[in-house]
């Protein structure tokens, strides 16, 4: 993971016919997509339609049964892929290391790496953690933090790294209405200031509609459309309409006498 | 635990390869060691002075009334030195640090930690199980050598003070001496190295292998623990038939 060719350009990304079952359970059924360099991805989905597993996928950490995941057109099972390109992943709960600092968790990558001196790890992590807005937070343990500071600081770590592809599971679950605004106003200032590519994995609408360029909707391990956040608005389809619409529908209550 | 043998020789193997890069990983090593020792020293200086004190209660008023008080001092000895006090520290150490080392590691894997080592190109033998097999690998055989000695001394206590052996201090001690040689001390700190060895690949192998949520995390626990006591009771058998050829 040293010596990027371009520090700051989003790569491309293609999956192209992904399938996976666990327990002879399908779990990703051919799954096709593209993201274009600096683009910010989503794929929609309700829970259990094979959004994380894919996400597991992209970043190495589950092997496809079939089809391929292509990083700037080469293969990410290649062994060089993890040093010639930078990919990170937040996840869904942080997984922020608990018997670490928020420092410690900032700085992890470039320390056991050993890419930069102490003095300048500091520097960076101080650097990072005030671009998420939580400055002064190094000597902080992660039991500490809410769950939105946890989420941001699992952002900076990703951030140390200095990402080409960067992907987030489920990044405002959990949180409430205004972290989750935060979080979806990072993503985007991210893209602007670094042009990473961004995969977002997420059933949050608002976030999806508010930071996408394209959208996927997913279910049970397939894509049902893609497009931009209109066009996926538009597209006549029941499974997706009544995803991007569910609402309560309270019943007026009888009154008994 | 015998169908993940294989995934445990594995483990071991990969923690040998990665040994050049300790000097590396020196204060997690250091941090472990301080752990293990640190933490276990009162209780194996309490378990020591009991065990060693217990045998000299149970062999002593025997032998004396047969005429072999000498005896005493060399039996404690043995005893202390090739069997009891690195099986039985062993076991305390698989109870104490085993579990400790199967339920972080556990509980990182359930909470996604390994899987963020992997994103961010750490490997997690090297981070993880590395430090932990080197630190309890140099701790065990030390916290050993101590128990021994702590032992001993329990011992000699007791025939000293107990009216039905009344031994003097320095005749046990003449007598252990005599009896006792280097190599039985050398043969029981070679097989607390050995336990070392099986406590830290077991329980990390167990927490790597946890799956589920905390109830995975208790299950990898007491597998840890008790699939630790039974290698080193079957080793403990297996060593001291090499080492008595």
């Amino acid at each position: 993971m040293n010596a990027p060719t371009n520090r700051h350009s989003g790569v491309s990304l293609q999956v192209r016919g992904l399938r996976k079952s666990f327990d002879g359970q399908a779990v990703l059924n051919g799954i096709d997509f593209e993201v274009q360099p600096g683009e910010i991805f989503v794929i929609m989905g309700p829970s259990g339609s094979g959004k994380s597993v894919l996400l597991k996928h992209l970043i190495g950490l589950e092997s496809p049964d079939a089809g391929e995941i292509l990083i700037n057109g080469e293969s990410i099972q290649t062994p060089e892929i993890a040093s010639k390109y930078r990919l990170a992943l937040v996840f869904q709960s942080g997984a922020l290391f608990n018997s670490l600092t928020v420092g410690e968790n900032v700085g992890l990558y470039l320390s056991e790496h050993r890419l930069k001196p102490p003095a300048e790890i500091a520097r960076i992590v101080a650097e990072k953690l005030e671009d998420v807005g939580l400055k002064g937070t190094e000597d902080k343990i992660p039991g500490e933090l809410s769950g939105g500071m946890k989420k941001r600081v699992a952002i900076a770590r990703a951030l140390v790294i200095e990402p080409q592809l960067i992907l987030y599971d489920e990044p405002t679950s959990e949180l409430d209405p205004l972290s989750a605004i935060v979080i979806g106003e990072e993503i985007l200032k991210l893209q602007q200031r670094i042009h990473v590519t961004s995969l977002v994995v997420s059933h949050d609408r608002d976030l999806a509609f508010g930071v996408a360029d394209r959208i996927a909707v997913i279910n049970e391990g397939r894509i049902l459309t893609i497009g931009t956040p209109d066009e996926v608005k538009r597209f006549d389809d029941p499974l997706v309409q009544s995803f991007l619409h569910a609402d309560f529908k309270r019943e007026p209550q009888s009154k008994s006498l | 635990m015998f169908e993940n043998i294989g995934e445990i020789f594995l483990l071991f193997w990969r923690t040998l390869l990665s040994l050049p890069l300790a000097w590396r990983q020196r204060q997690k090593v250091l941090d472990q060691f301080f752990e293990i020792g640190n933490a276990s020293l009162l209780m194996v200086c309490v378990l020591s002075f009991f065990i060693g004190a217990v045998i000299a209660l149970q062999t002593g008023p025997v032998l004396v009334e047969r005429g072999l008080a000498s005896a005493v001092g060399g039996i404690v000895g043995i005893s202390m030195a090739k069997e009891l006090a690195p099986v039985m520290m062993a076991i305390l150490i698989a109870g104490r640090i085993g579990s400790a080392m199967a339920a972080e590691i556990g509980s990182m894997r359930v909470y996604q930690e390994i899987d963020a080592l992997r994103t961010m190109n750490i490997n997690p033998v090297h981070y993880l199980v590395l430090p932990r097999l080197v630190a309890i690998a140099f701790a065990l055989p030390m916290l050993v050598v101590f128990a021994i000695l702590v032992g001993w001394l329990g011992g000699a206590i007791v025939v000293e003070t107990n009216s039905h052996i009344a031994i003097p201090f320095q005749a046990f001690f003449a007598d252990l001496r005599d009896i006792v040689v280097l190599k039985d001390v050398a043969n029981g700190v070679f097989k607390s190295f050995c336990f070392a060895l099986i406590i830290g690949v077991v329980s990390c192998h167990q927490g790597l292998a946890t799956i589920g949520g905390p109830r995975g995390i208790g299950r990898s626990v007491t597998k840890a623990v008790v699939n630790s006591i039974i290698l080193i009771v079957i080793f403990d058998y297996v060593l001291t038939r090499v080492l008595l050829q």
